[in-house]
């Protein structure tokens, strides 16, 4: 039987999550169909036509489909999935937003964010915030899964010749409409998506000093992250938040600035590639998983650090 | 307007979990257990909604073994106004969850279905989609911002890259994020309260759910330990080394 993969994409661009996604799939084993599902998105198909190991590009434009609403998007991926015995899509917020609607229109157990395919039916996810890693199998006739980009290296977007096939689609559940979106105007990358993220704890001091973190961010072309102590203390939104409760990141660089390393926050970045920890207080947990650690007061280090990059 | 919270037991956040030597699941003996942090701020916005006088009733749900009626006690002393709670003994997944809920909705017909957008035990992410995909109702996930306009709701989300508002017609369920807002906490006063409030307990057998799953987990490790890596003198050091050894930069 073949995969589906629903791709990630915003009707222009097609997300990086779905190379890694498209691996994924390699992974399990079988022919595998790209579904883009959107408005105005030939573009992306075109961009979807070329991954490599990819055989089939389903397009399907409709208004209804434009901003990716759940609702509708479901519907047709539940539709076109009766024919598949996997989909798969990225753990993009829209694909962890539809997915489980999809899943259980077909009356099947979902499995999130994999990070390993042990066989065709047998996944390892993390769970309790990555402290521990799951093996499960799924006897289900179709499987709903999420894949963690993380988790599997991502396929070339490049040298793949499938054929583009439009499927109709009139799916419009009618019951939510998109009214605005507001993106993050700050030229930083997202934290979630980010390949090196500056995080800053408590030793920051106030919400102020985290202007030195985003100097060096914007040297590195970083994202700025902050431990709940940060956010707690009103130093910055919560929104930055990485750990348990916050975001999960693995960026190749993660750079740990007056940060003790609560479990909490290390739930959150310990599957990063590099950990650099910047701490006064030499016995701070956060060393003990660091790969590289400086014992400094943040305060000479960071402005020490944005001169030297 | 009803609104319909979902709360779960889940461990502490605070404690660091251990898995069990013979590798079938993390032990959770001893070990202590709270309201889920999303599902304690779905209870938080349920009652400010309240406040407003957009809701006039809150019923808390939660499905598990008899102690999950610790967590509804506390939703009622949140402010909640009564409990169900759905003994079980057996573990539930997101869909026998979703489908035990949604014969909850048919019975109690809320306006508005609030959950945490992940329990942080599974971290599985899919009961409200589930639900919202059984009910028949609309969903927003990851909510940073609702206010219900008459028959329908508008939500802020998180998503990646920023924020995106949805309106919702009603009945629709909301899964919530972080941000939404900062819980209280419950007084003592209001935790004597909530002892006297009622809480009606009810089988799967009673809403007619069977709860099977189609998921084995073969075995639970723990992730590959990081080792602590080397100590820098220098600024200069660290970043000679993030250049020329870790290539990261």
């Amino acid at each position: 039987m073949a995969i589906l993969v629903v791709a990630d994409h915003d009707n222009s661009t097609l997300g990086a999550g779905t190379l890694n996604t498209v691996a994924a799939a390699t992974a399990i084993g079988g022919e595998i169909h790209l579904l883009v599902a959107g408005s105005g998105c030939s573009g992306v198909a075109g961009q979807a036509s070329t991954i490599a190991g990819v055989s089939k590009v389903l397009l399907a434009e409709n208004a209804a489909l434009e901003n990716r609403l759940a609702e509708n998007v479901s519907l047709l991926v539940a539709e076109l999935g009766k024919d598949y015995s996997h989909i798969l899509a990225s753990t993009s917020t829209d694909a962890r937003n539809m997915m489980p609607r999809v899943a259980a229109v077909l009356d099947v157990d979902q499995i999130s964010d994999i990070i390993r395919v042990e066989s065709n039916d047998t996944f390892a996810r993390p769970i309790y915030a990555g402290n521990a890693i799951a093996t499960v199998q799924s006897s289900a006739s179709i499987k709903v899964m999420t894949v963690r980009s993380t988790g599997f290296d991502p396929v070339s977007a490049e040298g793949g010749s499938a054929s583009v096939e439009t499927v109709a689609s009139s799916h419009d559940a009618g019951v939510s409409s998109f009214v605005s979106e507001e993106l993050a105007q700050s030229d930083r990358p997202e934290l979630a998506a980010a390949d090196i993220i500056v995080s800053g704890g408590r030793g920051m001091g106030n919400g102020e000093n985290f202007e030195l973190l985003y100097k060096v961010a914007d040297k590195l072309g970083a994202a700025v992250g902050a431990s709940r102590a940060a956010v707690d203390a009103g130093y910055v939104p919560n929104d930055m938040q990485v750990g348990q409760t916050g975001k999960i990141v693995a960026p190749k660089l993660y750079v740990a600035v007056g940060i003790s390393g609560a479990i909490q926050h290390l739930a959150g970045m310990k599957d990063s590639k590099v950990i650099v920890a910047i701490n006064k207080d030499e016995e701070a947990p956060i060393f003990q998983v660091a790969d590289y650690s400086l014992v400094a007061d943040l305060f000479d280090a960071i402005p020490e650090l944005e001169s030297k990059l | 307007m009803k609104i319909l919270v979902a709360v779960k037991r889940v461990i502490d956040y605070n404690v660091k979990v251990r898995v069990k030597a013979d590798n079938t699941d993390v032990d959770l003996t001893n070990v202590k257990m709270a309201i889920n942090p999303f599902c304690e701020i779905a209870v938080e916005e349920a009652v400010r909604l309240k406040e407003k006088g957009v809701a006039t009733e809150i019923v808390a749900v939660s499905l598990g073994a008899k102690e999950c009626q610790e967590q509804i006690r506390t939703a009622l002393a949140l402010g909640a106004d009564r409990g169900i709670q759905v003994q079980t003994d057996q573990s539930l997944g997101s869909l026998a969850v979703a489908k035990l809920l949604k014969a909850i909705v048919d019975e109690e017909k809320p306006d508005l279905v609030l959950l945490g957008k992940q329990s942080i035990d599974s971290d599985n992410g899919q009961t409200g989609q589930m639900l919202a995909a059984l009910a028949d109702m609309s969903q927003a996930t990851y909510a940073s911002e609702i206010n219900v306009d008459g028959d329908n709701v508008n939500v802020t989300r998180e998503v990646d890259g920023g924020l995106q508002t949805l309106s919702l017609k009603l009945p629709a369920v909301i899964t919530t994020d972080l941000r939404l807002n900062e819980p209280r906490y419950a007084s003592l006063p209001n935790i004597m309260k909530a002892k006297r409030k009622p809480l009606d307990v009810k089988s799967p057998e009673d809403l007619g759910v069977a709860v099977s799953s189609t998921l084995t987990t073969i075995k639970v490790e723990p992730p590959a330990e990081r080792q602590a890596g080397i100590k820098v003198a220098s600024v200069d050091e660290l970043v000679e080394k993030l250049k020329n050894e870790a290539k990261v930069i």
